[in-house]
């Protein structure tokens, strides 16, 4: 096991009160396991990848629980300690790369940076190590493009740049926060098949948040759903896509355009909208929207053990 | 890169022309006014009035007028003043710029260096009491008048603490030639220098310390985070890297506004005969072919500082080098 997250809670002060942003998430990433995020926009989803990484800087945060990577506590690691996890045994692919360059350095110089940081080399064989990085992510003619400045590559350029950047030290567990959102469909695929390759080649764990239920079914092994700060449904990616149980998941899943059968008029939707984290409801968070709402969902549903567990009390009424 | 240069320093030639024209066209070319008059200053008699119009073809046509005076300010540089009667306006100018020069170039090294460190110090300890303090001592420097914190550091230096061991070195007021003297003019320049940097210090530590703080924010500082870099190395390589580009945008502006003639009070106050004093000078007895110079002097410096600008830019900032 490569990470072991437990009872993870994320808390913002704010001027309008407490925003628990994570609120009590579990969940383990094993080694070579490509393990799914999904869940609308504020479920979470970047909160909890950010507090992996140990990213959050924010002085109004609090985060408790426990984040174990290889056994070794991250929560509450000194910043110097983290640093030296940070870019070397786990990285991070981001969602735009168009602003996650400096924009004043050319991509040699971005990559042999990380490489000067983790590794003891001179700046020649960072350099070389730049270009072979390129050439692995399949940016054509590596030689020219490490002189090149982030504006001059274009969107699929970028992120493999970027990406190419996440690999210089083989890291055990890469963590990508939507790395395809911000590009269009044909370099979206391009994108993707690159990651399972580079994902087979070296054997990294992957942590990867995306909106697209289509990549996420193409891509990963496992797959967690979040919602309002919550694993709600987590199970193998057959698991979720062939028997979701939660009224959530279904809901999700639902809205997906189906392939087959006549167009429908209209796609289907979910009632409501998000619950504000500021005034979350009591008990489920998702019984405002939920259709099979009942007596139970007063109460907080807890996330069982098993391999396809479900925080729902639908289930155990049934 | 050469090109972009290149063509940069191109298009400053142009600008200098159009403003030439501009400024001979605003104090010649203005309709019922006689340009002649204004030369000759107040109370001439009419043979001197007669002689200025021969001397700057004011009885031939408009471009010829323009020509000549270009003539007699950038090729023979013989414009003469007729209200200091006799004087030559070129080499008066000439001899008032390394003052300006020496206090403005003086004054822009001491404010580049403190505000880097002031503005580099906030933003790293920002919201901390250091930030605090700083901030509020930036916002103390901008606030004090430059007559005024002038007239003090003389007070102090000339006169009240004069004679005591902290202020015994400094000279009388006044300007010692770099060539002559350099001890003398590196140590009578001391105060105005400090004088002038402080309001700039306070300013471009404030802009500063907001450009790192906004860099702070972007995508590219949490990449340069998760590349497991140090915060020394994001906050000056990373960020503040990025945010000399608007600082070097302000410091254009004003550092060729300053050698242009806007250190004039400092001038002034401590009797340094600079640009901006002669300008000064030059209002108050009406003085054209001097005022038409000192311009003319002014905003070439505004464009040429402009003009550098925009190269240490298109070092600065690969975006703007042609593709």
């Amino acid at each position: 096991m490569i990470l072991q997250v437990r009872d993870l809670r994320v808390t913002f002060r704010t001027e309008q009160g407490m925003v628990r942003a994570i609120d009590g998430v579990s969940f383990d990433v094993e080694e070579g396991e490509v393990l799914g995020l999904v869940g609308e926009s504020g479920s979470g989803k970047t909160v909890t990848l950010l507090a992996v990484m140990g990213l959050i800087t924010d002085p109004n945060c609090v985060i408790t629980g426990s984040i174990k990577y290889r056994g070794r506590e991250l929560v509450g690691l000194p910043s110097r300690e983290m640093r030296k996890l940070r870019g070397r045994e786990i990285a991070m692919i981001f969602q735009d790369p168009m602003t996650a360059l400096t924009p004043v350095y050319t991509i040699g110089w971005q990559i042999s940076e990380q490489i000067l940081a983790h590794q003891k080399v001179s700046k020649r064989q960072a350099w070389t190590q730049a270009i072979d990085l390129l050439t692995e992510v399949g940016i054509p003619k590596p030689e020219e493009a490490v002189h090149r400045y982030p504006h001059q590559l274009s969107g699929g350029m970028r992120q493999r740049a970027v990406i190419a950047m996440a690999l210089t030290c083989n890291p055990a567990l890469l963590v990508a926060d939507e790395p395809t959102t911000a590009l269009d469909v044909t370099v979206q695929a391009q994108i993707l098949d690159l990651l399972r390759s580079l994902q087979q080649k070296h054997g990294s764990s992957i942590i990867f948040i995306t909106h697209d239920l289509g990549v996420m079914a193409d891509l990963a092994d496992r797959i967690m759903v979040m919602y309002a700060g919550r694993i709600v449904e987590r199970s193998t990616n057959a698991g979720i896509f062939t028997e979701p149980r939660h009224p959530y998941t279904q809901a999700l899943l639902d809205s997906i355009p189906p392939m087959e059968g006549a167009r429908p008029n209209r796609l289907k939707t979910i009632s409501g909208a998000p619950p504000s984290l500021l005034n979350l409801p009591q008990g489920c968070a998702f019984g405002p929207r939920c259709p099979y709402k009942f007596d139970a969902c007063a109460a907080k549903p807890p996330l069982g053990a098993e391999a396809h567990a479900t925080a729902c009390f639908l289930e155990s009424a049934q | 890169m050469t090109y972009a240069v290149l063509q940069r320093l191109g298009q400053m030639i142009f600008v200098m022309v159009g403003i030439s024209m501009l400024v001979f066209l605003i104090f010649f070319g203005t309709p019922g006014v006689d340009p002649a008059a204004r030369i000759a200053g107040r109370n001439a008699s009419p043979e001197v009035l007669q002689a200025v119009r021969i001397s700057f073809g004011f009885d031939q046509p408009f471009y010829v007028q323009y020509l000549t005076m270009m003539k007699k300010i950038f090729v023979t540089g013989d414009l003469t003043s007729f209200v200091n009667r006799g004087w030559k306006v070129v080499p008066a100018v000439l001899d008032t710029v390394p003052v300006t020069l020496s206090l403005v170039i003086g004054a822009a090294i001491l404010w580049i260096i403190f505000s880097l460190i002031i503005g580099v110090l906030a933003a790293a300890y920002r919201d901390t009491w250091v930030d605090k303090v700083l901030m509020i001592a930036g916002l103390i420097g901008i606030s004090m008048p430059v007559y005024w914190l002038g007239e003090v550091m003389n007070l102090v230096t000339q006169s009240r603490f004069h004679d005591t061991w902290l202020f015994s070195w400094v000279p009388p007021l006044g300007y010692k030639n770099l060539m002559d003297d350099p001890k003398g003019w590196f140590l009578t320049l001391i105060i105005p220098w400090i004088t002038l940097s402080i309001l700039y210090i306070g300013l471009y530590g404030r802009v500063l310390r907001a450009a790192i703080t906004e860099a702070l924010q972007e995508d590219y500082i949490r990449t340069a985070r998760a590349k497991g870099l140090s915060e020394t190395r994001i906050l000056l390589r990373h960020a503040l890297r990025t945010s000399l580009i608007g600082f070097v945008t302000l410091f254009g502006l004003d550092f060729g506004a300053l050698v242009g003639g806007s250190a004039l009070l400092t001038e002034v106050v401590f009797g340094l005969q600079g640009v901006g004093k002669l300008t000064f000078d030059a209002l108050q007895n009406l003085d054209l072919p001097v005022i038409m110079t000192t311009v003319l002097y002014a905003s070439f410096f505004v464009v040429l500082a402009n003009a550098v600008v925009d190269v240490v830019y298109i070092i600065l900032d690969p975006r703007v080098r042609a593709p």
